[in-house]
């Protein structure tokens, strides 16, 4: 365990009990009362994620927006400043490199907010494509990450920071002292419920997950944040996106916007689009008992021995608030519609499941 | 923690099972440490009554939120009882493994298998091997 990274919280974490995990080539907490527990805990109050070890990388300069342009198929000129969008990062090929929030600071100053378990290919990738166009910096290591999600964390944060952060919208963000400690908080999440993610120095991050945690914040490990991300249909990369999926068989077409600019990948979504998918990253529930995992094969028992395998399971959990076992996976487009009949071979026994349209989650 | 809670009457196996035996029968659930392994358990499969078990052979399998493992059975035998009452909670594992939450009951076709089972203090060695 000696070569795993901890984030400036890892003390805590051991602290309060929780299980820690290997995650990315870190050392991460995977629970710490229970899974079920802190789920509901999120959907219900407030939750707290330490997500530090996700890398932040700034774009600077004056042609700071051109760079993240050639990096990002989401359109970069519709971002004003303290706006942030959902993006990913293709190949020439379309293939994701990795899916990111980006973060228009200032007209010469953007953040990228990158998976931890890629930032380190990321960063070599955003390097070399944007290198020549923008200063490409890593601040991951100066900078700690707090989600704070659920039905509460919006007034929580609010209260402790003394300003009117309600009012700041979906998907922007502003600076603020929080419990003491200078953040930039947007309100941006990955469980379906409302809610910031907080970025602040590395050195004071313990501090404000102190306060958090003192006004009532529940810690919540890895577990429970896959089990909230997949209800609310969120993608996880290396699970249900990669390098060999596109964001338009990935559903993710609303973050491709095909006339923002020359970006890496656009000649082959351009060609993608034009042509049609030939699979799509379905959300799909259970019918009776099993739960699907990743890796399951999606089966067509009508075909041909050896030729039944027609798609794979990405994702798949127990459905915590909203009941059953649930999933993702890559069908062919023709069985992609909501409704459509799924056979899963799970461990050599068939489940039956179907299909289902949007989230399986949805706040009230 | 999982070590420590490893009642001395029970005995043991290699892929944390506990029987307890009585006579020539023997209830069947997994330990502390297993449970502690899996997390919440969420679902369960589980033999039918009268169904045949062979020792070292899959019986079942139990689902956590993040993993499924299969239910390997300590002794060969007849399934005589099933506990029916985890099928409607089956966190009754993780609050309480070695009484509310057993999975069956074998009748034993070879109770002298169940004299090579683990006692409590090997089962404790192993676990620590495991440390």
């Amino acid at each position: 365990m000696s070569s795993l990274r901890r984030t400036p919280l890892y003390d805590l974490h051991v602290a309060a009990g929780a299980k820690m995990v290997e995650f990315g080539g870190w050392e991460m907490p995977l629970q710490y009362q229970g899974i079920i527990a802190e789920h509901r805990a999120v959907r219900s109050g407030i939750g707290l994620f330490d997500v530090s070890h996700m890398g932040e990388v700034a774009l600077r300069g004056p042609r700071a927006a051109e760079g993240v342009q050639r990096l990002v198929t989401n359109a970069v000129g519709k971002l004003d400043d303290g706006a942030a969008m959902y993006t990913v990062m293709c190949y020439p090929d379309g293939g994701i490199v990795d899916d990111c929030i980006v973060y228009r600071r200032g007209p010469d100053d953007f953040m990228v907010v990158v998976n931890a378990s890629n930032t380190g290919k990321d960063l070599a990738w955003m390097r070399e494509q944007a290198g020549a166009i923008a200063e490409v910096v890593d601040e991951s290591e100066a900078t700690g990450l707090v989600a704070v999600q659920g039905p509460q964390a919006v007034a929580t944060v609010a209260r402790l920071a003394q300003a009117d952060l309600a009012a700041v919208k979906r998907f922007r963000f502003e600076r603020a002292e929080i419990a003491g400690v200078p953040c930039l908080a947007a309100r941006t999440g990955y469980t379906g419920e409302d809610g910031f993610e907080l970025a602040c120095p590395a050195g004071r991050a313990a501090d404000l997950w102190s306060a958090l945690v003192a006004a009532g914040g529940t810690p919540i490990g890895l577990g429970a944040r896959d089990t909230l991300r997949l209800e609310a249909k969120l993608c996880l990369y290396g699970n249900d996106i990669d390098e060999t999926t596109t964001p338009l068989e990935a559903g993710l077409g609303w973050v491709v916007k095909l006339d923002a600019g020359d970006f890496i990948g656009r000649d082959a979504l351009v060609r993608q689009k034009a042509e049609g998918v030939k699979r799509s990253l379905v959300g799909f529930r259970i019918e009776g008992r099993g739960i699907a995992r990743h890796g399951y094969s999606i089966v067509d028992r009508a075909r041909p021995a050896g030729e039944q395998a027609i798609g794979q399971v990405t994702s798949g959990t127990t459905g915590i608030t909203v009941g059953g076992a649930i999933g993702m996976g890559y069908v062919p487009a023709a069985r992609s519609a909501p409704g459509t009949e799924l056979t899963i071979d799970c461990r050599g026994k068939d489940v039956g499941a179907q299909v289902v349209k949007g989230a399986f989650y949805q706040r009230g | 923690m999982a070590g420590n809670d490893i009642p001395e009457e029970l005995r043991y196996t290699v892929e944390h099972e506990w029987a307890r035996v009585q006579g020539n029968r023997a209830a069947i659930g997994i330990t502390r440490f297993a449970v502690e392994q899996l997390g919440d358990v969420t679902q369960l499969e589980l033999p039918k009554e009268g169904a045949a078990v062979k020792k070292d052979e899959v019986f079942g399998t139990v689902e956590s939120v993040k993993a499924v493992s299969d239910l390997f059975a300590p002794v060969t035998g007849v399934v005589v009882k099933v506990n029916a009452a985890l099928h409607d909670r089956p966190e009754a594992i993780n609050e309480d493994p070695y009484q509310a939450g057993w999975l069956i009951e074998i009748e034993m076709s070879q109770p002298a298998q169940a004299d090579a089972l683990l006692s409590a203090a090997d089962y404790k060695k192993l676990l620590a091997a495991q440390e």
